[in-house]
């Protein structure tokens, strides 16, 4: 059983040396919310997964959501864009506020609240098709453009996922041959393509070798100028080194949430302590 | 339990192994016994003749089964046009839509029976609804009778194959926007299209090969049922008449003492046999993956 | 946990599309029904002929218009014991043979022979049975069987080689194919911890076979021999070639007989211009359908119980 004492030293050293953006404490409230969370309850059919989760995503930052297994991470970044709707007998309740709306409401067009909200998942999931296509997929859906102006936006998002140089003589290939970094930042190139505001990445390198890992890793370091990330994530480590803000979950509950540099070195809650320091999860 | 004997087991064990290779061997003694005849007699009466000319009464010297032979296409075709379509967004209904729904368990039920009724008694419905009414046999209500055969299985076949399709595959079509009957169609059948397009030829060459339906739905013919030959359609078979197949000529042949039949009747055997087991097995070869359960 | 699909709300496309392929799934199940009114409702005439007598009545006689489902029943069930008591455990045990036995490769090259035997079409089995397999029943095994057991009143008579037995025979080749493929999947399924427990004890395969592997797929074999007879008894093309047609019943297997569909394919032409008979013979295409109908429920119902049975 590893000596809890002698981790946190460990752990406050990782995070001394590990860079976010701000290493001053920023103001919370003058950073603009892009996502706002209120009284958010989930139900898979008669279990309550997501109990009262009230939380801002800040604009241009990234979230990322931490917790052991089960804890409801997942489900809880699946209602931003309400995929869990493709499930018949799970329901949310609650509100969140996007550009003004809840995206809650009936009266919303899913299909334009997943144009600003886009998703990465845990496994690599290109489309059987060539990459261009796979890049142009969403494109297609919501634009009418024409070749050159379809070959230019899929040309900028495979920059911004860092893929274009390995692929740009090669965009006929099969999505499904690339390796599964590439895969994945293709996955991204995917997402950005339509120039979501929200980017909801779950897991998205747990599936992947270290060396691919910390390519999505920096990759998510540049994202973040252009979009606002949520990412959920079961390594600490990681959270520590990519986020600026982190919110811990157990158990369907929002125990903590603030600043990552607060929430790892000086964590409010014992709970928090305790998953951090390595007791529980 | 009292104790047998080692070497009592033994033998039983041993008699049981020998007995299980003999009943394998006897299996496959019958399957190449059967083939070997079917090619043997088959194979003499498969000239040029058989290919272009029409049935007719033997004393005519040049007869064939062309006429059977393309009337067989065209219903198969028919039964394809008709059936596949149906099956397959019922199959989509069932693993896209209505997955663990009672009425997806209801339809899937009815589906098993719809499999396993006999083939003669789909003819007969065929007979009563559209015959009757239509006051004459056609190739058109073949077709229908072999669609009404081949729904089932391709509504099965395509659940299962799509439902392999993973949801995350979905959810990644879904999260992009996308609606959700293209990601269907764009997405869920691409992954599964190899899949799908094996079953799909697997269930048209198990029907091209059925006989009791088209008995009294398609009937026979003795001639080429052709439109007009000034008309635009003149390669198409006009399907609102009787129409010559092969499986039909072959029960009519075969029931008849004439040699010359017979031993057309054999040729045709060869041909049909030929055709659908080369069929299915470049089909299962072309989706290697063997993922197909059902034959 | 089960994960469910729902209706997309929001696009009118997505409605209609679910809507269509709603429609195409419940097409089944009216067919299904279409058939069985269908069916029926031709019948009428021949049921107010005749009755309920109908059903056990023997005599066949389409010119003084007598007519009975006897010996078309009695040659359906005949034809169809005779083809489970050979197929079903030949079908066992040469699935022991792919499963157990036999080496990988050849396990699959004659896993694939039963396959082909399976694709074969049944007019196929009605040509060879009457050309090639009733000259040698007629010559050959029947009089041997009748010189050897002819004091059984199943093996007397006339031989005529288009008989039960032949069609039996037939019918089994047909079934034999699917009973050993689904037997042999059950087979599979038996997890090898089981069976390594028991050769660990020191048993023999057949041991382990009987005392394991059987019991605890026998749900899976007994509902993979409830569809192989569903299959048989309504088989038309492979058994009415060799069956003979005739609407005698008697108790000897060298008898011609017929089976309710042999009967339908056989003298539905004759009948085209006669309602009466027509309507018995659809009568008779009825009484299959519901037999057929009742054994697959029991077969379906059996396998359900099967699954749940799995789960717990």
């Amino acid at each position: 059983m590893v000596n809890a004492q002698a981790q946190e030293p460990v752990l406050k050293h990782r995070i001394a040396v590990a860079t976010t953006a701000a290493d001053n404490l920023e103001d919370f409230d003058s950073i603009p919310t892009r996502l706002d969370v209120k009284g958010l309850n989930f139900f898979y059919g008669k279990h309550q997964a997501l109990h009262d989760n009230n939380i801002e995503i800040k604009s241009n930052r990234v979230t990322a959501i931490i917790g052991p297994s089960g804890c409801g991470k997942s489900t809880h970044i699946r209602v931003y864009n309400r995929i869990y709707e493709l499930y018949r007998d799970q329901r949310a309740t609650g509100e969140i506020t996007l550009d003004g709306k809840n995206i809650l409401s009936n009266s919303v067009d899913i299909m334009k609240l997943r144009k600003k909200v886009g998703m990465i998942f845990q496994k690599p999931t290109p489309f059987p098709m060539s990459i261009y296509d796979n890049v142009a997929y969403g494109l297609r859906l919501h634009y009418r453009l024409s070749k050159s102006e379809l070959n230019d936006r899929i040309e900028s998002a495979l920059k911004g996922a860092a893929l274009w140089d390995e692929v740009r003589d090669n965009l006929n290939k099969s999505g499904i041959a690339l390796s599964g970094g590439q895969q994945q930042r293709l996955c991204i190139a995917r997402a950005i393509a339509t120039e979501p505001q929200v980017l909801l990445m779950d897991e998205p390198a747990s599936a992947l070798d270290p060396v691919a890992t910390s390519k999505i890793e920096e990759l998510i370091g540049i994202l973040r100028e252009n979009y606002t990330i949520v990412l959920v994530t079961h390594n600490m480590q990681q959270a520590a080194r990519v986020s600026d803000y982190t919110a811990f979950f157990y158990e369907g509950y929002i125990i903590e949430f603030g600043p990552t540099q607060q929430l790892f070195t000086n964590p409010r809650e014992q709970q928090t302590e305790d998953y951090i320091t390595g007791r529980f999860g | 339990m009292k104790p047998s004997s080692l070497t009592l087991r033994r033998s039983i064990d041993i008699f049981i192994k020998v007995l299980s290779i003999v009943a394998s061997l006897v299996g496959i003694v019958f399957l190449i016994w059967i083939l070997w005849d079917v090619v043997t007699k088959g194979i003499t009466a498969l000239d040029i003749n058989f290919f272009t000319k029409r049935t007719g009464p033997f004393t005519i010297a040049d007869t064939g089964m062309a006429n059977a032979i393309v009337g067989t296409l065209y219903i198969t075709l028919l039964a394809t046009v008709i059936g596949v379509p149906i099956g397959l967004l019922g199959g989509i209904y069932l693993s896209e839509f209505g997955r663990n729904h009672p009425v997806s368990t209801v339809v899937r039920f009815f589906a098993n029976i719809l499999m396993g009724t006999p083939s003669i008694l789909i003819g007969i419905f065929v007979y009563a609804v559209i015959v009757l009414p239509m006051s004459g046999f056609s190739g058109f209500s073949g077709g229908v009778a072999l669609a009404i055969i081949m729904l089932p299985v391709v509504v099965r076949t395509t659940e299962d194959i799509l439902i392999l399709v993973p949801n995350e595959l979905r959810e990644s079509a879904l999260a992009l926007g996308s609606p959700h009957w293209k990601m269907i169609t764009q997405i869920v059948f691409r992954a599964a299209r190899a899949g799908l397009i094996t079953g799909v030829i697997l269930a048209i060459a198990r029907v091209s090969g059925e006989t009791a339906p088209l008995l009294f739905t398609a009937f026979n013919n003795s001639h080429f049922t052709y439109y007009d030959a000034e008309s635009p359609l003149r390669y198409i078979y006009d399907m609102s008449k009787p129409t010559a197949n092969l499986t039909v000529t072959i029960f009519n042949y075969a029931m008849t003492p004439y040699e010359q039949w017979q031993k057309q009747a054999w040729a045709g055997s060869l041909l049909i046999t030929g055709a659908i087991l080369v069929i299915s097995v470049i089909a299962r070869a072309f989706f290697s993956g063997g993922k197909t359960r059902r034959g | 946990m089960d994960e469910t699909t729902t209706k997309a709300r929001t696009n009118k496309a997505d409605l209609f599309f679910n809507g269509l392929t709603l429609v195409c799934a419940i097409a089944v199940i009216l067919v299904m029904l279409a058939i069985g009114i269908e069916l029926f409702r031709n019948s009428t005439l021949s049921m107010q002929e005749f009755g309920w007598k109908f059903l056990t009545d023997r005599s066949w006689n389409p010119v003084l218009k007598e007519f009975g489902a006897a010996s078309s029943i009695y040659g359906t069930i005949v034809s169809t014991i005779i083809a489970m008591l050979i197929a079903a455990p030949m079908g066992i045990i040469i699935a022991l043979f792919l499963v157990e036995l036999s080496h990988p490769i050849v396990s699959k090259i004659v896993g694939s022979a039963i396959e082909l035997l399976a694709a074969i079409p049944s007019i196929i089995f009605g040509m060879w049975g009457l050309f090639v397999f009733v000259p040698i029943m007629q010559t050959k095994v029947e009089p041997w069987l009748q010189s050897t057991l002819g004091f059984l009143p199943l093996f007397q008579g006339i031989i005529m080689g288009v008989d039960f037995l032949t069609a039996g025979i037939i019918l089994a080749l047909m079934i034999l194919p699917f009973v050993t493929a689904v037997t042999r999947d059950v087979l599979n399924m038996v997890p090898p911890v089981l069976k390594e427990a028991g050769y660990g004890t020191g048993a023999t395969m057949w041991e382990v076979l009987k005392h394991i592997s059987i019991p605890y797929g026998v749900r899976g074999i007994v509902g993979a021999m409830f569809l192989g007879l569903g299959r048989a008894i309504g088989e038309t093309m492979a058994v009415t070639f060799v069956i003979g047609n005739s609407h005698e019943i008697s108790s000897s297997l060298f008898s011609s007989g017929n089976s309710i569909a042999s009967t339908i394919a056989l003298e539905f032409g004759e009948a085209l211009n006669d309602p009466l008979f027509k309507s018995v013979l659809i009568q008779l295409g009825l009484i299959l359908f519901l037999i057929t109908f009742i054994f697959q429920l029991i077969a379906q119902l059996w396998i359900r119980q099967l699954k749940k049975h799995e789960r717990s």
